[in-house]
């Protein structure tokens, strides 16, 4: 059975408060904090970027399962901030992990969820045979004009899964997704930072696309949300995936330890990715996990895993920091030391 | 080998030389060492002059051509003229080929020049973290007073050196150019204007830090046996060594230790068949406060840790034990990187000579200077002597 | 700087892939195609350090040149890798956190930009180990 090999995850040391982007804007952050349910957020070092995110993810991964590199024969990154515009960030990770030259790879841009189209990708070619194991992973430093409302939640960070199956530590049971064109947010190519439809990325975005998957995947499955142990939605703020879980009847204490979002903030191409890998943190066999991922423009890609024996006995989880102990190790900047981490002072 | 004496040095004002282009600095210098000389164009057999990044610094290479055109021995002469490159040895090494020349019956009456003009770009810090190894420590973010900073950070943790034994250093080098007319600051400074300077590379700060500067200097050199015919106080070379370490400061076994200092140390006491007491004074590296300190240590004046309360205790300031770097040294007297080997042979010249007025080491007799590139992966030490 | 200059190290800079003398033992990073101690007697092969180390000197660059301006003040530190050869690299850590004997983990990073449209460098640096 196709499934998650391995898994690693990266979240850089430097968080800002909420309230101190507020602060900057003249905004009121009680409001904004009890409105988005988000009170500080990750923030990339000066010489941190998605590829770096993703290299990072990709050797803890390895490091918690050694597999032979030249084995893995597919790479895909999903972003919102490659690097480049043109060259891919997909080459880098797998000339740094040792996976060169024998391999494919490309990257992925589908908003928020890249890193899940990825997964499907790698999904697919194992399942067909064509390779013994391909890699996928989401990242961002994610972009949010300064002032806007994306910038009280726009974070950094990202998760890398290796797909095969071969004593896989979680088996993917299935997968669906549901699409459609829906301009609910974007970005033009040469824009710095992306725009979006305000209240309209809610219902015609968010949670329709949400929706549309999750309950596609229980029918395909035929589950009811009482069979999972954990599930983790898309979460570009807390309030979002908690109103979607409970209106698809999942509980609070199902999301808890995928919900990283108040304390992390919105990782774009990272955020389930990232809440995936901290379920797998704490996963034991046999328990179940339901995924949902949304990325604006929109869709959304749902998958129903089951966690094997091989969590225990095939990887080191120990080798590799866990998302939530990433999380504790934290450095707080104030704006100005945030604006030059992010480039956004002009030199 | 034929021994060896200088006939005539020139030196330029040292400083920021902003209406001075590169060609007229050497000018400047040159045409001050050839009066000195008291030599005719026609009487010159070869040029050799060291510069360590004009092509960087100005946009300039083939400056040995350039320099003997522009000082009159290139178009109508012919003179031939080569550029010698050791990053801050440049101009050590320009000499020690021009002596080589000479000893060796090949040329009879030689200059060698070093210059350079660096305040004409303005990431100097740049051109110079290219004297250490570019591929492997100026890519991995060092700059040369981070690299030197390294050197300071492991002599403390060894030998153990308070701030003020540090300071003192320049103190001492600023009291020195204070009494040198050509030297960039003439102005005495305290320890608290050092401790209170602005950190450039912990724990190193701007005032252990030589300057950005344009300069030239020039001497002309001829076989000992001659040196009657031009001046009456040659100053005979009685040493030329040169050694090699490292290109990049990580490879040494000991960062505090210059190996190549102690190795051409070595060989220029013997060459010379001197003891360490005799030397009177001495000009050496102090592109920053603790390089002078390993450079006496390393040219085995003191013993290794001991710099500090040596220089503390005023043994190397005028009147000391061993006066070390009477010019101001690269701190206080400024340090156009290629012109500084020049510039050291210079000042051993106005010592032995009895001429340099009110920083003149009294009865001197005997001076040795010691010319460093990069960190160390080059090192040119040269002993001189009244005749 | 051309784009072959930094591409032709990738190996070395991405993965910190050195060389070994099979005649004598003795390990090379940065990389050296002639052995010092055999000369031509030794051989040289590949060799890939783990990446774990200890810092052996450093310093606080707050003086950098332009192509680190962005970064200082930065950790610069001469670390000996347990293999036991020895490379200057950035430390990522506060700069009052560092100290002789601290031991250091690489790490994979932007080590500069070939300008605002240039291409991007990557590199190992190092972080604490603690």
């Amino acid at each position: 059975m196709v499934g998650i090999i391995t898994y690693g995850a990266y979240i850089p040391r430097f968080r800002i408060k909420i309230e101190e982007i507020a602060r900057v804007w003249g905004a009121n952050s009680a409001e904004i904090t009890g409105g988005l349910g988000v009170f500080e957020k990750s923030v990339p070092d000066y010489d941190e970027n998605a590829a770096t995110f993703s290299v990072e993810a990709a050797r803890s991964a390895l490091l918690r399962r050694p597999v032979d590199p030249a084995e893995i024969k597919a790479v895909y990154v999903g972003s919102e901030s490659h690097p480049y515009a043109v060259k891919p960030t997909s080459v880098t990770v797998g000339e740094a992990i040792g996976a060169t030259p024998v391999m494919t790879a490309a990257d992925y841009e589908f908003a928020c969820k890249a890193g899940t189209a990825a997964i499907q990708t790698a999904m697919g070619l194992v399942s067909s045979g064509m390779m013994k194991y391909a890699l996928a992973i989401g990242s961002d430093t994610a972009q949010g004009a300064p002032g806007d409302a994306l910038e009280y939640t726009a974070a950094a960070g990202g998760a890398a899964f290796l797909i095969g199956n071969d004593d896989p530590i979680a088996v993917i049971n299935d997968t669906c997704s549901y699409s459609t064109d829906t301009p609910d947010f974007w970005r033009r190519e040469g824009e710095t930072y992306p725009k979006h439809g305000g209240r309209f990325s809610g219902d015609p975005g968010y949670f329709k696309h949400v929706f549309g998957a999750a309950k596609m995947m229980l029918e395909i499955c035929g589950t009811k949300p009482s069979d999972y142990t954990y599930a983790v939605f898309h979460q570009p703020n807390a309030k979002f995936p908690q109103k979607a879980a409970q209106q698809l009847g999942f509980t609070p204490a199902q999301i808890k330890a995928g919900l990283l979002v108040p304390y992390l903030g919105n990782t774009y191409s990272g955020a389930v990715p990232l809440g995936l890998s901290a379920i797998l943190d704490v996963a034991k066999p046999g328990d179940r996990i339901f995924v949902t991922s949304y990325g604006s423009g929109a869709g959304s890609d749902a998958f129903d895993i089951t966690v094997t024996d091989a969590i225990l006995d095939k990887i080191d989880r120990s080798r590799a920091p866990s998302a939530q102990q990433m999380l504790a190790q934290k450095k707080y900047v104030d704006y100005a030391v945030y604006a030059r981490h992010k480039g956004k002072i002009r030199m | 080998m034929r021994d060896v004496a200088i006939i005539g040095a020139g030196i330029t004002k040292f400083g920021e030389r902003w209406s001075t282009s590169f060609r007229d600095l050497c000018t400047e210098a040159g045409i001050a060492a050839i009066e000195d000389a008291n030599v005719a164009g026609e009487q010159i057999d070869a040029m050799f002059v060291g510069s360590m990044s004009a092509g960087r610094f100005v946009g300039q290479e083939h400056v040995g051509a350039l320099v003997a055109d522009y000082v009159g021995l290139g178009g109508e002469l012919h003179i031939p003229a080569t550029r010698v490159e050791a990053a801050c040895a440049s101009g050590g090494l320009a000499f020690r080929q021009a002596v080589a020349a000479v000893s060796s019956g090949m040329s009879e009456v030689v200059v060698a020049a070093g210059a350079e003009k660096m305040t004409d770009v303005g990431d100097s810090t740049d051109v110079l973290a290219g004297a250490a190894d570019r591929e492997w420590e100026s890519f991995a973010g060092a700059t040369f007073p981070g690299l030197y900073a390294m050197i300071a950070c492991d002599y403390i943790h060894k030998y153990g050196l308070t701030r003020e034994q540090l300071a003192q250093v320049a103190v001492k080098n600023h009291y020195h150019g204070a009494r040198n007319p050509y030297a960039q600051f003439q102005n005495e400074i305290t320890q608290s204007t050092v401790m209170n300077s602005t950190l450039v590379a912990s724990p190193l700060r701007l005032f252990d830090c030589s300057p950005v500067s344009d300069g030239a200097a020039v001497v002309v050199i001829c076989p000992l046996e001659r040196a009657h015919e031009f001046t009456d106080t040659p100053i005979k070379v009685l040493a030329s060594a040169q050694a090699g370490d490292t290109i990049a400061l990580h490879d040494r076994p000991d960062f505090s230790t210059m190996g190549a200092t102690v190795a051409a140390g070595n060989s220029a006491f013997r060459q010379a068949k001197l003891q360490r007491k005799d030397i009177d004074f001495v000009e050496v590296h102090d592109c920053f406060t603790i390089a002078e300190l390993c450079a006496i240590e390393d040219l085995g004046f003191v013993p290794k840790g001991t710099a500090g309360k040596f220089t503390e205790e005023g043994e190397t300031q005028l009147g000391g034990k061993l006066p070390v770097n009477t010019s101001g040294g690269l701190k206080s007297c400024g340090h156009p990187v290629g012109a500084t080997g020049i510039k050291q042979i210079w000042e051993v010249v106005q010592q032995l000579r009895g001429e340099a007025g009110k920083r003149q080491v009294e009865g001197a007799e005997i001076g040795m200077t010691q010319n460093v590139g990069g960190t160390g992966a080059t090192v040119v030490s040269h002993i001189f002597g009244r005749v | 700087m051309t784009v072959a200059r930094f591409w032709r190290e990738i190996p070395q800079r991405y993965n910190l892939v050195g060389t070994k003398c099979e005649t004598c033992g003795a390990v090379f990073f940065p990389p050296r195609t002639l052995c010092p101690h055999c000369r031509r007697d030794g051989k040289i092969v590949p060799c890939k350090f783990s990446g774990k180390g200890k810092v052996m000197t450093y310093s606080v660059i707050h003086s950098a040149s332009d192509q680190y301006f962005d970064l200082k003040p930065y950790v610069l530190a001469i670390i000996e890798l347990e293999e036991g050869t020895r490379v200057t690299s950035h430390v990522i850590c506060e700069p009052d956190d560092v100290y002789i004997g601290m031991p250091v983990k690489s790490v994979f990073r932007v080590l500069d930009c070939d300008g605002p449209d240039g291409v991007i460098h990557y590199g190992t640096k190092f972080t604490s180990d603690v």
